[in-house]
């Protein structure tokens, strides 16, 4: 893969970050961070991940900003103002911590791991295969837990979500 | 191939935005969004030290993070719903009851 393909892919994927934390409406920002994870996908197809690019297609383009955007719609009539409130003073404490905390990450980054020899590339390209091999054997474990997980999760959002009933 | 080291750079861009994201914005949706956006940073890094090593096991995390930010997400959009039923906003400043 190229490094123009690459820096374009990055000049989308920073677009649309942006685009995500300076959108005045909740739902620009959900279709902001629609195209944020498909770049993202993208990435993932480039560096030799073709199953987990799916994946991100699948579980957070399709279903996790789908979910964003059913609970916007649900809760946008109630609510008037989706635009805030200009609070200067956050806003600029907030830019000067997140430059303060860039410097300290682009400095360990560039610090520590100039040298990289060139990439070796995933065994199997990243494929459905390969990716199965290792999480069907070393990782059987966390791979059910993640099961479960998901089960609680399941249950704990319909609990919460669930409108309270009159207990007699 | 792409140097590791760019990959690496460009999501700790992401990662400072999507901070910045959850400083800067009192929409508790938009806050959300700029973590779930946080997690997609760090899953890049894992993808491309993958790449750069030749090893699954990031991919494996990856997928494992990604069941997890799934859950999570289902549950705090649970929790932001049930906000909005009590208070009707999702301004987090207007939540205070714990506050001293």
């Amino acid at each position: 893969m190229s490094l123009i393909f690459f820096a374009i892919l990055a000049l989308f994927a920073l677009a649309t970050a942006l685009g995500v934390i300076l959108s005045k409406n909740a739902v620009y920002s959900a279709l902001w961070l629609l195209g944020h994870f498909l770049v993202i996908a993208l990435m993932y197809f480039a560096l030799s991940a073709q199953f987990l690019g799916i994946v991100q297609v699948i579980v957070y383009a399709g279903a996790i900003v789908v979910l964003f955007l059913f609970v916007i719609m649900l809760i946008g009539g109630t609510i008037t103002p989706m635009v805030h409130e200009a609070r200067p003073y956050a806003r600029a404490a907030a830019v000067v911590l997140g430059a303060v905390f860039l410097l300290g990450m682009l400095f360990a980054v560039g610090r520590g791991v100039t040298a990289f020899p060139e990439p070796a590339g995933a065994p199997g390209a990243g494929s459905v295969q390969a990716v199965a091999e290792p999480l069907y054997t070393t990782y059987l474990l966390p791979f059910e837990l993640a099961s479960v997980l998901l089960l609680a999760g399941m249950l704990g959002g319909i609990v919460l979500a669930l409108k309270e009933r009159k207990r007699s | 191939m792409i140097p590791t080291t760019y990959i690496l750079l460009l999501s700790a861009i992401i990662f400072t935005i999507g901070a910045v994201g959850v400083l800067a914005r009192r929409n508790a949706l938009i806050i959300f969004m700029s973590i779930e956006m946080m997690l997609n940073s760090v899953n890049l890094t894992l993808v491309a030290l993958a790449n750069q090593w030749g090893n699954l096991t990031g991919q494996v995390f990856v997928f494992i993070v990604i069941a997890v930010a799934a859950v999570e997400v289902a549950v705090g959009l649970a929790i932001i719903m049930a906000i909005v039923r009590h208070k009707d906003t999702t301004n987090i400043d207007e939540v205070h009851l714990l506050k001293g």
